[in-house]
């Protein structure tokens, strides 16, 4: 379809702007705009029907089943969205007095509460803006802590369980920590033995995920707490997956120190086409004099924002957090209430329902109970029939569903990673088996279906290659390449043809 | 692209998966057929600075596919002298030719000696029937 | 729980499926002394109704029914309803980031216009699809600018927004950069005290209009940088941006900046979005998503995320960043914004903040308020000296229904009885006409 900028005509305009009678004033002529961008011109009904169209060429949670691994798409609550809207909340500005944000700081506080109570920890930071952002400063934390004790030159090593996501080798890089991996054993946990060679006085702490990215709970938690601490070390809880414990096992009580709570998984907020989201922290009494400033603290009846922290680490993101993300989690947790637990329950019976009618049909790298989410793996359909994980995942979206995450973790070759979450009847989850038993029949009788997948998307699979090679980042205008159409086109381009001619 | 799978018996192999063609005291290297089979159709290629020094063992330059990175490891020590600007402009040559047209860099050599711990193409194809 | 699908019924059929007992039973990898064994501690769950009435109770103590010229980095424009029409589309709100394109070409086309978008504004070539706020960019940029240049010194203007300089702070140890400052002088900075400070540097960082709402001159700061070798790189308002020149004419290398003003209400400081965008040269080293063009298998133009071995989940611990999630639909809103404005809107824009701007700062001189900084050409924003401390002129003001700025004394030494004085196309003359009349002095003899 066309870009708005190709839809768009000179001279015509969506929305006006007030016009004082008053004079304009100058701007100095070597500061002042000699030719304006070429944004898009369109009247109003051009420009919401332009979006509209967009958005049917999309898929989201409200169009269907979406068990994308470890991102948590769980139903979005209408009710929330209306929250946020809110005159009292859309229209604070993050800078006034404490006194006209009351409502704003009473909810940020009782979020809070409500944070340091599923994690187990004494004090939390709402303000990193997403996950790995609380991984970034959770980790400056860590170095706050150690230089505090005078140790933050002796403990430059962060160890990293190979199933991570990338997140936290990137955010070890960040923070000026190295890496030092560890292994996972044949049970899907990390390997211990491993681990007990790797840690030592210099190690400054653990990254981990748990439940892990293949959906495992690690049964040696304990130990690996005794470790760690037994070192002096640190301990830090990538909360990815917290979707699965809510009021089950709390952080705190597995020996983490600090966690993060991706608010827009666990807590739902919609993932807006890659985000906002939300990236609180939670600490350990030790660690709370570290915080980033501000932080909410009740004060008699009322709330305030207090900056007056001496050992800081200073600001990772402007004013106390994503505000708007706040209510949407915050009202989700309150409509739950304490019934968080039945939505981790769920989430789990889901995950393992799924898995226990899937597992005869495609390779199961280690044959445990999951949590929230597992990992499969098409390494035979690849070895015997040529048909790879994405083959399946593009099969998929021809049965009406978002396909899985695929490729991740890395130490599962194939790898198909399914997250159902609480929210799906059970009759989705069935249909979703049945289109996966199918698409294994398929793989195994008619690999070419697969090969030529999606059949019926808005476009067919896309020329990843060519993007890579010669990037195309934005529209040019005249200059914009016309498009040379290949001249090969391939066999799934024919059938495609065919289909329509039918 | 895709050429078939072959290891040249006059080339010098190093365990990471790469190659190098000796001649005098210089020396071209590149990656193998199984290393480019790997990765993907090529889509970029990051290469050193001509008059810049590369250690063996060391990283001197990255190649891409869409989905993977993977760190060009020198077989030896020596002085950049020439960059194959035909992989920068084009790198899935490296796909189609890798011991021909996609070669990556010429050195000069600093420690010849280093050729004694290189694998010959016999030892090379071990390696990668144990991978 | 409305929220949840499974009967009885089904939950007894899927555990025979497992081949459980119970729920519990599933949960058996966890060793027993990390195990919950009490309700969680928060109050019990609200009906849809109980929910909507709580909320409005919160909301309902919050004050925002004072005049706002309160500015400082947020600001109160208009956001069109159309914005909100199209974020409420479920397909864009309750997806998420499109690693399979062919269920996301909505949301990829919508980023690459996007970033068309900011291109334009900026005079870049290439756009990421958002940062976390304008704060967080600028530090994304210190770590562009110190692999792009191989330096480790980062100068940043004082006349830069105070929380923009606190997040570069706190990320510059983890970087391995040193932060220096440049001070101001009457406002503005002066280019010869860049060009010392940036000998060495890999980056010079200055807001334009900077956090006085003075405008900076530009071209000559970009200059200073250039010549040393630094990478000049500009904090722009994208408002401004139709009456203001763009950075990449002057010779910056990025241009960054908070994307509230373009599309999002305020809600009390986000979500909202930091863009960043940047010449070709630096394409590979930039934090984040980025969307390009392609054709699919029949040929038909398509969208998808390029250049991904940048980032962590491919390269890791040498990725540009560690982003994941980012604020698309935030940008989203920014994208519709600007396209209902078009040139010629955002042009008026501009020109309707200066023209109040203009005329607030005439009304409060003749109420007897000196300017900080006189003859300093503004956009729409400006700092005044209220005659006494700024919290007391703050609370005069308010006690007449005008929220009358920020008080720079917060950041700024010297300044405690200034106020920095924000005015967008939403402000009337009769609004600052109260401003003035509120802040009003006693006319000096």
């Amino acid at each position: 379809m066309k870009l708005i900028y190709e839809k768009s005509q000179a001279g015509r305009r969506g929305i006006g702007v007030p016009k004082p009678d008053l004079p304009v004033p100058e701007v100095p002529q070597e500061l002042a705009r000699k030719s304006p961008p070429r944004l898009p011109e369109l009247a109003e009904p051009e420009v919401l029907r332009h979006f509209t169209k967009l958005s049917t060429r999309n898929f989201g949670i409200d169009t269907g089943f979406y068990p994308l691994g470890s991102c948590t798409m769980k139903y979005n609550p209408r009710v929330n969205e209306r929250i946020v809207g809110l005159p009292g909340f859309a229209n604070l500005h993050p800078l006034v007095e404490d006194d006209a944000a009351q409502g704003a700081l009473e909810l940020e506080w009782h979020l809070q509460e409500i944070l340091r109570e599923v994690t187990g920890l004494d004090a939390v930071s709402l303000q990193p803006a997403a996950g790995s952002q609380g991984e970034l400063t959770g980790l400056m934390l860590f170095r706050a802590y150690f230089k505090d004790k005078g140790e933050d030159a002796q403990r430059r090593k962060i160890v990293i369980p190979d199933t991570a996501h990338g997140t936290n080798p990137a955010s070890v890089t960040m923070a000026g920590y190295e890496l030092t991996p560890v292994k996972t054993d044949a049970r899907g946990n990390i390997d211990v033995e491993d681990l007990r060679d790797k840690v030592d006085e210099h190690t400054a702490g653990l990254m981990l995920t748990n439940p892990s990215t293949l959906g495992l709970f690690d049964e040696n938690i304990e130990e690996i707490r005794d470790i760690f601490h037994g070192v002096g070390a640190l301990m830090y809880y990538d909360g990815a997956n917290l979707n699965a414990v809510c009021g089950i096992s709390r952080p705190g009580d597995m020996g983490f120190d600090v966690v993060h709570i991706n608010l827009h998984k666990t807590f739902s907020q919609p993932h807006g086409g890659g985000g906002p989201g939300g990236g609180p922290i939670a600490v350990r009494e030790s660690l709370e004099p570290f915080l980033p400033v501000p932080v909410v603290v009740k004060d008699g009846a009322g709330f305030r924002l207090e900056y007056d922290r001496p050992k800081t680490i200073g600001k990772v993101r402007a004013f106390s957090g994503p505000f708007g993300v706040f209510v949407r989690s915050y009202a989700f947790i309150r409509s739950y209430g304490p019934g968080l637990k039945e939505m981790s329950e769920v989430a789990v019976l889901n995950a393992n329902y799924i898995l226990a009618r899937l597992k005869e049909a495609y390779d199961l790298p280690f044959d445990r109970l999951c949590m929230h989410e597992f990992v499969l793996s098409a390494r035979s359909l690849k070895k015997e029939h040529g048909v790879s994980a994405l083959d399946v995942a593009k099969r998929l979206m021809d049965y009406g569903f978002h396909p899985p995450t695929i490729y991740f973790p890395l130490i599962v070759p194939e790898a198909l990673m399914i997250e159902p979450t609480e929210s799906e009847a059970k009759e989705t989850l069935d249909e979703f088996v049945d289109a996966m038993l199918a698409i294994a029949r398929e793989g195994a009788e008619s690999p070419e279906l697969l090969h030529d997948a999606p059949h019926d998307r808005p476009v067919r699979r896309l020329d990843e290659v060519r993007a890579a090679k010669n990037p195309i980042v934005r529209f040019r205008f005249e200059q914009h390449p016309v498009e040379q159409l290949p001249v090969e086109q391939s066999a799934g381009a024919r059938q495609l043809e065919a289909q329509k001619g039918a | 692209m895709a050429s078939s799978e072959s290891y040249p018996d006059d080339l010098k192999y190093h365990p990471e998966h790469d190659w190098a063609r000796i001649d005098g005291d210089e020396a071209v290297l590149g990656v193998t057929w199984y290393a480019q089979d790997a990765l993907g159709e090529l889509v970029h290629y990051e290469a050193p600075d001509v008059g810049s020094t590369v250690s063996k063992d060391s990283s001197y330059g990255e190649v891409e596919s869409v989905k993977a990175v993977s760190d060009l490891i020198s077989p030896l020590s020596g002085e950049v002298l020439e960059v194959n600007a035909k992989v920068v402009d084009a790198p899935e040559t490296v796909n189609d030719d890798p011991y021909g047209d996609g070669w990556l860099i010429r050195i000069r050599m600093s420690s010849p000696d280093e050729l004694e711990q290189l694998l010959d193409v016999a030892a090379y194809k071990k390696v990668l029937d144990e991978a | 729980m409305s929220y949840l699908s499974l009967t009885h019924a089904d939950r007894e059929e899927m555990l025979a499926a497992i081949g459980v007992s119970s729920i519990d039973e599933l949960f058996r990898d966890i060793p027993k002394g990390v195990r919950y064994g009490r309700e969680l501690d928060i109050a019990p769950a609200l009906t849809e109704p109980e929910l909507q009435r709580h909320m409005e109770e919160l909301a309902g103590k919050n004050i925002v029914d004072e005049v706002c010229f309160l500015g400082a980095g947020i600001y109160d424009h208009y956001v069109p309803a159309v914005v909100d029409a199209v974020l409420q589309r479920g397909e864009l709100l309750t997806a998420y980031t499109p690693y399979q394109p062919e269920m996301s070409q909505g949301v990829l086309q919508a980023i690459f216009e996007y970033q068309t978008a900011i291109c334009e504004l900026t005079g870049m070539d290439v756009s990421n699809a958002s940062g976390y706020d304008g704060t967080t960019v600028a530090a994304d940029a210190c770590f562009v600018a110190k692999h792009a240049t191989g330096r480790t010194k980062i100068v940043v203007t004082e006349a830069t927004n105070p929380q923009v300089r606190q997040v570069i702070k706190t990320y510059a140890p983890g970087f391995g950069l040193e932060v220096v400052e440049v001070p101001h002088e009457g406002g503005v900075t002066d280019p010869d005290r860049v060009r010392e400070a940036a000998v060495d540097a890999a980056a010079v960082i200055f807001q334009q209009p900077n956090f006085f709402g003075n405008l900076e001159n530009a071209p000559e700061l970009a200059a200073a940088a250039n010549e040393a070798g630094a990478m000049p790189i500009a904090h722009v308002d994208p408002v401004s941006l139709g009456v203001l020149e763009a950075p990449g004419e002057y010779g910056c290398a990025m241009a960054i900046g908070e994307g509230q003003s373009a599309g999002n209400s305020m809600s009390y400081g986000g979500p909202h979005y930091g863009f960043l965008a940047a010449r070709n040269d630096y394409i590979r080293r930039l934090p984040g998503r980025i969307v390009g063009e392609t054709v699919d298998a029949a040929g038909e133009r398509g969208y998808v995320l390029t250049l991904q071995t940048r980032e962590q989940h491919i390269r890791r611990e040498k990725a540009t960043s560690n982003i994941t999630t980012n604020q698309t639909l935030l940008a989203l809103a920014g994208l519709v914004h600007l396209s209902l404005l078009g040139p010629q809107g955002l042009k008026e824009l501009g020109e309707t903040c200066m023209a109040l701007r203009s005329y607030a700062q005439t009304e409060l001189a003749k109420a007897g308020l000196e300017a900080v900084f006189p003859d300093k050409a503004t956009f729409k924003e400006f700092a005044v000296r209220t005659g006494r401390p700024a919290r007391d002129a703050l609370a005069a003001a308010r006690a007449k229904g005008i929220y009358a700025g920020y008080p720079l004394g917060r950041d700024y030494a010297g300044l405690d009885d200034a106020l920095l004085i924000a005015v967008t196309e939403k402000r009337t003359t009769e609004e600052i006409d109260r401003l003035a009349e509120a802040l009003a002095l006693e006319r000096q003899p």
